[in-house]
């Protein structure tokens, strides 16, 4: 378990939570890390809350169920309210703020509002506020150079859909700068 | 003149099957077509669980015993596995029509190239004589004494006729082994049957009725009268849907 | 090559195909339906055959006839759909046919939940069909095990010609991990379909004829086929018994589980260790045979056996059973979906320390 890194990631069905969970491992794989990841599944996955658990270590990762974690990525409203609570002393939140309107009270975690959602339709990057969001958490955590994430997008993104791999690149960078 | 002789495609052993009782005549026309058209050696026979389960002790051919009503679902995996093979499940009414009725419905439905020979006595035989889907109203039997009760116990089921409206059937045909003449209907019925199968042209079934006159409590001749009399009009011979599905 | 991101399903699927498995038989299921849905494309692709049959008990029974030819086949389900198979695999183990059978468990009894859960251990090991039979069972616990093990329980299979059970779970069938198909090669240059002596695939008029059954009406043809088939088991228990034993040397506890829940002890080890508590680790990998020799062995410094399960306690029984009721051995398990937290097993160790 050393240097486990616990991540959880939470909004509706079609907001790409499963996928960005996917980028986030392949992040940790091309890293040479051990990674799991684990989807929250069955009735979730038909239009209700969906989640999804990233672990990355230098080690045997134990169970890929996370309940307390290091970042939490709350993409709407429910899973805000849900996961908030679940994030470990000292760890880190990153909210999207076009769709969750509570502010965190507290100082014991650091919390990044995104609006991601209103800058994907901004910049024509329609689907793709899951990855301005992961933007943010990589600027933010310093968890990858640029290289990797090209590398980990390429991995993550399926042929049929290679046209995209630009598109979620301007994503990343747009999170990054946001 | 022709000698009478055993076919090459049955065993010598004797059969276990009871006096009177069709199924030796029905193992020797299938045991003749294997001889006549020379595939002993590419067919794979599937028995089921009922009075043939021994079937597998007369045939020459390979054999594989299947549990009870599940001859369709095995005749498959053996027919995907080996698509050039022919393949045949050989099963009675209790097997396909009562515990094997998905099995049987959703191989004719998938048009699997395979020949089911269904032989309908309606009875179980080998239990002792209990109360079959195929059984007639009125009729006694172990669990029905006095009578099949139709507004308890339901009606008999038409297998050909329910098989014939699924598009997966290439050929659903009612024959009877009775008389030497619905014999040899039912040995060309068979025939055509594997033929079919032969040509890749989807799912046969050739349902024969057959007598048990241990079960129903009558001599071998009068079980033959009384399958006439009183199982031909309620199953009518015929052929119910012929085709090429493929 | 390098290592992808699998599910553990697919990854399991991709395994049996490069493992020469020619036919895939099914029927969905949560949580195992990505076998299937990765058969129908793969499989098929690769000359071989999927079909969606209807109803567990048609695929099992579908994979009774296809092996019956002699060709390598498989099915996978979970908890309730297994339920339906046990005829068909019992059939299976009475007629001495190879073949695979995944089961990516999920909670019960009745439909249960679609959730990960171990509960069917009871099932496997002791009654997996109805009379005397023993399948082989191994429990994978991680997606790269997913693989290896679907390739090794093809092997046991032919060579001991019997079903073999792959115990996994949902947690493993869903969860995604970095996994090579190094260890296990590239395509099977053996097609699966060699069709052994005993096979019924047409005798082709140049052997007698094969019969594939379970019914043996003579008592000395049954009881000799039983006891003959016992022995293979045995055979199969020397050389194939697998588990693995983690920090034992010096334990005062051991902690035991297998499956997914045995990778949980081991973060729960890790932790306990770092309080001081001598904390080792025990994980049978074919739960049958029984791995007794070794967890014998590594207990040989504890004091006391701790036993963690996604159910009420079923392995349990075979961790005392081996230990001869010798080491008090306590039981920790967590059900309806829930996988066991490492805090909660650490909090278990501490109190029996």
């Amino acid at each position: 378990m050393k240097n486990l890194k616990q991540y959880l990631i939470a909004g509706f069905g079609g907001q790409g939570i499963l996928f960005v969970g996917k980028l986030l491992a392949n992040i940790g794989l091309i890293s040479d890390k051990q990674v799991t990841w684990m989807p929250s599944y069955g009735p979730a996955m038909r239009g209700g809350t969906c989640n999804c658990s990233v672990c990355i270590s230098d080690s045997l990762i134990g169970s890929p169920v996370v309940s307390e974690a290091d970042v939490v990525i709350a993409m709407n409203g429910p899973s805000y309210d849900k996961f908030i609570g679940s994030v470990k002393k000292g760890g880190a939140a990153y909210i999207d703020s076009t769709l969750v309107d509570s502010k965190y009270d507290g100082d014991d975690i650091t919390v990044h509002y995104v609006p991601a959602t209103e800058l994907a339709a901004e910049n024509d990057l329609k689907g793709m506020a899951n990855i301005i969001m992961l933007g943010k958490l990589i600027k933010e955590s310093g968890l990858a150079d640029s290289e990797t994430v090209k590398k980990a997008i390429e991995a993550s993104v399926s042929a049929k859909k290679a046209n995209l791999l630009a598109a979620n690149l301007r994503a990343i960078e747009l999170g990054m700068n946001s | 003149m022709p000698k009478f002789t055993r076919p090459n495609s049955l065993t010598d052993n004797h059969n276990h099957y009871c006096p009177g009782c069709t199924h030796g005549i029905i193992h020797r026309l299938i045991a003749e077509i294997m001889d006549e058209m020379d595939i002993q050696g590419e067919t794979i026979g599937v028995c089921p669980v009922g009075c043939a389960v021994l079937a597998y002790d007369y045939f020459k051919c390979d054999m594989i015993q299947a549990s009870h009503g599940r001859a369709p679902a095995v005749a498959t995996g053996v027919k995907r596995a080996k698509p050039e093979n022919l393949v045949f499940t050989y099963q009675g009414d209790g097997d396909l029509a009562a515990i094997g009725t998905a099995e049987i419905v959703h191989a004719a439905a998938r048009g699997e190239n395979i020949t089911t020979i269904f032989v309908n006595n309606a009875i179980y035989g080998m239990t002792g004589g209990q109360m079959a889907p195929t059984t007639m109203p009125g009729q006694k039997t172990q669990t029905s004494p006095s009578g099949r009760d139709t507004a308890l116990e339901g009606f008999p089921i038409r297998v050909c006729e329910m098989l014939a409206t699924l598009d997966g059937v290439a050929l659903a045909e009612r024959v009877s082994v009775h008389d030497a003449k619905h014999v040899n209907a039912t040995k060309k019925a068979i025939r055509k049957a594997f033929e079919i199968q032969k040509n890749k042209k989807g799912f046969s079934i050739i349902e024969i009725l057959s007598t048990c006159p241990t079960n129903w409590g009558l001599t071998p001749n009068k079980a033959v009268d009384w399958l006439k009399s009183d199982l031909i009009p309620y199953y009518p011979l015929g052929v119910y849907q012929e085709r090429s599905v493929r | 090559m390098s290592k992808t991101l699998m599910k553990g399903n697919e990854a399991l699927a991709e395994a049996a195909i490069r493992a020469g498995c020619k036919c895939y038989f099914g029927y969905p299921i949560t949580p195992q339906n990505e076998i299937g849905a990765y058969m129908s494309e793969r499989i098929r692709k690769n000359g071989g055959v999927f079909l969606q049959a209807e109803s567990e008990i048609g695929a099992i029974n579908m994979v009774y006839g296809c092996s019956a030819t002699g060709t390598r086949c498989m099915t996978s389900s979970s908890s309730p759909g297994v339920s339906l198979k046990a005829e068909g695999i019992s059939y299976l183990a009475g007629a001495d046919l190879p073949c695979v059978i995944v089961n990516v468990q999920r909670g019960g009894p009745g439909l249960g939940t679609i959730q990960p859960s171990q509960a069917d251990y009871w099932q496997t090991t002791r009654a997996m069909g109805h009379g005397d039979l023993r399948l082989p069972v191994l429990a994978p616990y991680s997606v790269q095990e997913m693989v290896d093990m679907t390739a090794e329980a093809f092997k046991i299979a032919e060579e001991f010609r019997t079903p073999v059970m792959l115990l996994a779970d949902g947690l493993l069938g869903q969860m995604m991990e970095p996994v090579s198909f190094n260890e296990i090669g590239g395509e099977n240059k053996d097609d699966g379909q060699s069709s052994p002596n005993w096979a019924a695939s047409g005798h082709k008029n140049k052997r007698e004829k094969n019969i594939i059954t379970s019914l043996f009406l003579d008592p000395i043809e049954l009881e000799t086929a039983i006891n003959e088939r016992f022995e293979r088991f045995e055979e199969l228990r020397a050389k194939y018994t697998r588990s693995e034993s983690t920090n034992t040397d010096d334990a005062d506890i051991i902690v035991t589980a297998y499956g997914s829940t045995a990778r949980v002890i081991q973060s729960a080890m890790e932790m306990a260790r770092e309080e001081g508590i001598k904390v080792g680790t025990f994980r049978p990998i074919t739960l049958s045979p029984f791995p007794e020799k070794a967890l014998k062995e590594a207990t040989k410094s504890a004091k006391k056996v701790l036993v963690v399960e996604m159910s009420m306690g079923q392995m349990v029984d075979d961790v005392k059973s081996a230990l001869e009721y010798k080491l008090p051995v306590e039981f920790f398990g967590r059900q309806g979906g829930f996988v066991p937290g490492p805090q909660e097993i650490l909090e278990v160790i501490r109190r029996m320390k």
